[in-house]
């Protein structure tokens, strides 16, 4: 979840996945002995090439689908009670410039719309393809920093935006006329589509549509923007593959890590939450420790808002600090010198943050003709810049009653991605922790004190990139315990030892291995509770709009694989015109159960979602008949949510579609 | 009409006209081509006879020598040698067993180009370079290094797996037991006696121990470093 590959961290991987390499050779070997004697070892072509698993072999995937980049982490599951498990990382063959290939960790989210005079035929062959669809990772963020008319980026953020039709073609959203658009979805499922034939090619034996897959998504998205997604999995031949939300998998990743002495880490009564501050989101959860049955046992309690804002913004800010310092000197900026400083305060950034000795990193925009040395732009990036920019802008120390300025998903019809307005990531974090003061009241074991403003995290979990700066993890926890301090609650303490980069990916390989029944499993459900929208039956008032209530069809934390009762309330469906709800989510109301009417709510209790549409075919009815139906809900195995139009006459069903092609009308 | 043609085998003719000369012409020339055919023919006939005979040999020797490598090369290049060194001193080259066959590993240019390329994307390397740097003053050489040192650092750390030969502190005095590695570690100065021999660590060495090149598609033309760049 991270803007930028940063260097010295994929050269630091490379040993770690040589090593895991030859682990797993041994571990292959032992396998293959016992199933398959006949089979000859394959022959390894290159040192660092992982061994092709034999014919066989059960594996377990996981796919971070990150905003800015995507990582696949693999595990072999084949024996569930091998003591040893190692997890590796698929090295990404992708595109880095027309003709150049390179093995890389990590896939940059970006699809590149090419135009045919840019590359010269067969430049864009991939070791699967003479002539991929799509450009997509490296090529597509290199080719794009230059021309971003042609740049698709951020496609995940445009899946959970309210408002737009996410398999229109939208992207990128300022092209002009001519480039041929994309679809947010069809967006996601290059960037799938392209790690599964990585896969496929590098792994032949073991084709990733037989093994146990999970995809990631945020904690935040709604239950249609998770229906897109396993779409876009299941478009491309991916049918078992299972939703797993982020701040989990970082969680799954940790207890991995600590192979198994993560009971020794949390305690009963643990409240552990996990803020994971990637390149373009940041993601908060809360997890509760309890116990059951003598064993401890993990219960995802909430979820925070989809907030746009990550390290890029970060990027970005100290970018514009240093072009309006060059500009006082009358120095006049051009768009491409900006782009160029902005890539350069990303490592200026990692640097100031994780160094304390390094107090000014000198900045330099080299001149774009070969002529290196005559038009090179030079300045400073400051310690005190920074402090007052990045602490104090994106991690102000205030109190914990300081909520964001305007929410964040505030306008529903703005062109572009509605970005956090405040740009203050603790503000964000007060604000989610006062909101759910109230979670852990259904759970046995955890408590808070009575005075309590906010809920009172004890364990605190980091993922993402960004919060690799020391600085910056230092700052973040600072700011909550003082928070915790003044209502005199224990500090939190930092849990530890999982890879900011890719713990998601590794904790969803891991999950695919819970999922088979071992190891601990975070419960959940669902993490809202969702409402359909009727208009009361009162009489109508002129002038007034008539006024709506909204009805509780699924409570909070469904488990997947339940389905809930039948609403009592009846509804009656139009033959063949589409029906629409309004449609509501909370992802604080814990105690609505199926049925409850809620005549009056806060904007901060419910926020409507994109509206549900149900058709009803023809087929044996008259157009036009009105038919009675029941609404139910039910949380599929992959992890969407699924509502259902049941005939209260007869056993028929008909699914109720979350619309996407709801928009600007 | 008049013009019958009469064949008179008595008659004599008394001239030698153009006819006659060419069939005379004619039949020695193709009494020639005879000749010559019937030779070949018989020689060729003489040579099949002799050449299963030495089939018959080589595949012997074939069979023979399939689990020796093959001799003929071997010979070759020992020739070689003896040649060069014979210049040197006669002396050694008879006491000396037969040397081990010298394979001069041929660079890719492909590889380098790559490198090249690589330097140029990352760190502006070849702008730099053919800069006249006498032109600019300290200030604005030091401004721009960095770019090509941030960059080559960049490239270097993705491409290439770096470690040091020694692992012991610059300065540091070392000991070298008897078999240590030559390629690895340079003797320098003062070198007589026998190993074990100890001196100062002057530098701890470079070492490549992984590397990760990109690879390149069929036809992609590797000696364009950079692109020339058009704004539209």
């Amino acid at each position: 979840m991270k803007g930028l590959f940063n260097t010295g961290q994929s050269t630091q991987d490379n040993p770690s996945t040589d090593s895991e390499a030859e682990t797993i050779t041994d571990f292959n070997t032992a396998s293959e002995d016992g199933t398959d004697s006949t089979e000859m070892p394959e022959p390894i072509e290159q040192n660092s090439a992982p061994v092709p698993e034999s014919a066989g072999t059960h594996v377990s995937i996981g796919i971070d689908l990150g905003t800015t980049h995507c990582v696949l982490s693999y595990v072999d599951i084949s024996d569930l009670d091998a003591d040893e498990r190692v997890h590796q990382v698929l090295q990404i063959p992708q595109l880095t410039a027309p003709g150049t290939i390179e093995d890389k960790a990590q896939l940059p989210s970006f699809l590149y719309q090419a135009h045919e005079a840019e590359i010269n035929e067969g430049d864009t062959a991939l070791p699967w393809t003479p002539k991929p669809d799509y450009l997509v990772g490296e090529i597509a963020r290199n080719l794009g920093s230059k021309t971003p008319i042609r740049l698709v980026s951020s496609a995940k953020s445009w899946l959970c935006h309210a408002g737009v039709d996410c398999k229109s073609p939208i992207l990128p959203p300022e092209a002009p006329e001519e480039v041929t658009r994309v679809s947010p979805y069809q967006a996601s499922v290059a960037y799938l589509q392209h790690l599964c034939n990585a896969w496929n090619q590098q792994h032949p034996n073991t084709p990733i549509a037989e093994q146990e897959i999970t995809i990631t998504v945020p904690a935040s998205f709604d239950p249609a923007a998770r229906e897109l997604t396993a779409e876009a999995a299941r478009s491309i031949g991916l049918q078992n593959a299972t939703l797993l939300e982020e701040p989990q998998a970082a969680l799954y990743s940790w207890i991995e890590k600590s192979h198994g002495d993560w009971r020794n880490h949390a305690t009963v009564g643990d409240i552990i939450l996990v803020i994971d501050v990637g390149g373009g989101t940041t993601d908060l959860s809360l997890i509760a420790v309890t116990e059951e049955a003598g064993n401890l046992s993990l219960t995802r309690i909430a979820v925070g808002d989809h907030i746009l804002l990550g390290g890029d913004n970060m990027d970005l800010a100290l970018a514009y600090t240093l072009k309006a310092k060059l500009e006082k000197d009358s120095k006049r900026l051009e768009p491409w010198q900006v782009q160029a400083l902005t890539h350069a305060c990303r490592d200026a950034k990692e640097k100031i943050l994780s160094d304390n000795d390094a107090d000014n990193i000198p900045i330099v925009v080299p001149n774009r003709g070969s002529s290196l040395i005559g038009g090179t732009l030079r300045t400073e990036l400051t310690r005190d810049e920074v402090n007052s920019v990045l602490l104090q802008g994106f991690l102000p120390e205030i109190s914990s009653d300081e909520h964001p300025v305007s929410r964040a998903r505030s306008g529903l019809r703005t062109t572009g991605l509605p970005y956090a307005q405040d740009a203050g990531i603790t503000r964000h974090l007060a604000a989610f922790l006062t909101r759910q003061l109230n979670a852990v009241d259904d759970l046995n074991g955890v408590s808070l004190p009575e005075n309590a403003s906010f809920i009172h995290p004890t364990a605190v979990l980091f993922n993402g990139g960004v919060l690799k700066a020391t600085r910056f993890s230092d700052r973040l926890m600072g700011v909550l315990n003082s928070w915790l301090r003044t209502e005199q609650a224990p500090e939190a303490r930092l849990l530890t030892g999982i890879d900011l980069d890719l713990a998601v990916a590794r904790g969803a390989a891991y999950y695919g291995f819970v999922r088979k029944g071992k190891g601990v499993r975070i419960k959940g459900g669902t993490a809202a509770s969702y409402y359909v929208g009727i208009e009361s039956a009162m009489p109508a008032v002129p002038g007034m709009p008539p006024e709506s209530e909204a009805l509780c069809i699924a409570p909070f934390g469904m488990e997947e694989g339940t389905e809930t009762d039948l609403l009592e309330e009846e509804f009656g469906l139009v033959v063949g015109e589409p029906v629409r709800f309004r449609f509501f989510g909370s992802k604080t109301r814990r105690e609505d159960t199926v049925g409850t009417r809620l005549d009056y709510w806060t904007d901060e209790e419910l926020e409507e979602l994109d509206e549900i549409e149900v058709t009803l075919p023809e087929e044996n009815r008259k157009a036009g008949e009105v038919v009675p139906v029941y609404l139910c809900a039910s949380v599929t195995e992959v992890g969407t949510l699924e509502l259902q139009a049941v005939s209260s006459k007869d056993d028929n069903h008909w699914k109720i579609e979350f619309d996407v092609r709801a928009g600007d009308e | 009409m008049n013009t019958q043609f009469k064949i008179d085998l008595d008659l004599i003719p008394t001239t030698f006209d153009a006819i006659h000369a060419y069939l005379a012409a004619t039949v020695f020339g193709l009494a020639l081509t005879i000749i010559i055919l019937l030779f070949v023919l018989l020689i060729s006939a003489m040579r099949k006879a002799k050449k299963p005979e030495q089939k018959a040999t080589d595949n012997k020797e074939q069979a023979i020598s399939t689990s020796i490598p093959k001799r003929e090369p071997e010979v070759k290049i020992v020739e070689k040698i003896v040649e060069v060194e014979k210049i040197v001193e006669v002396e050694k080259i008879i006491q000396q067993p037969a040397p081990e066959p010298i394979v001069l590993k041929e660079a890719t240019p492909d590889a380098a180009l790559q490198l090249l390329n690589l330097l140029q994307t990352e760190a502006r390397f070849i702008d730099f370079i053919k800069e006249d740097v006498n032109a600019y003053s300290d200030q604005d050489i030091g401004a721009a290094a960095r770019v090509v040192h941030t960059g080559c650092n960049k490239a270097l750390n993705e491409h290439f797996t770096l470690t040091t030969v020694r692992t012991e502190q610059e300065g540091s005095k070392i000991t070298l037991n008897k078999g240590f590695n030559a390629s690895e570690v340079r003797l320098t100065g003062n070198i007589v006696g026998e190993a074990p021999f100890t001196g100062t660590l002057v530098h701890k060495g470079w070492q490549v121990t992984d590397i990760k090149l990109p690879k390149l598609t069929q036809g992609h033309n590797a000696n364009i470093i950079a692109a020339a760049e058009v704004e539209l």
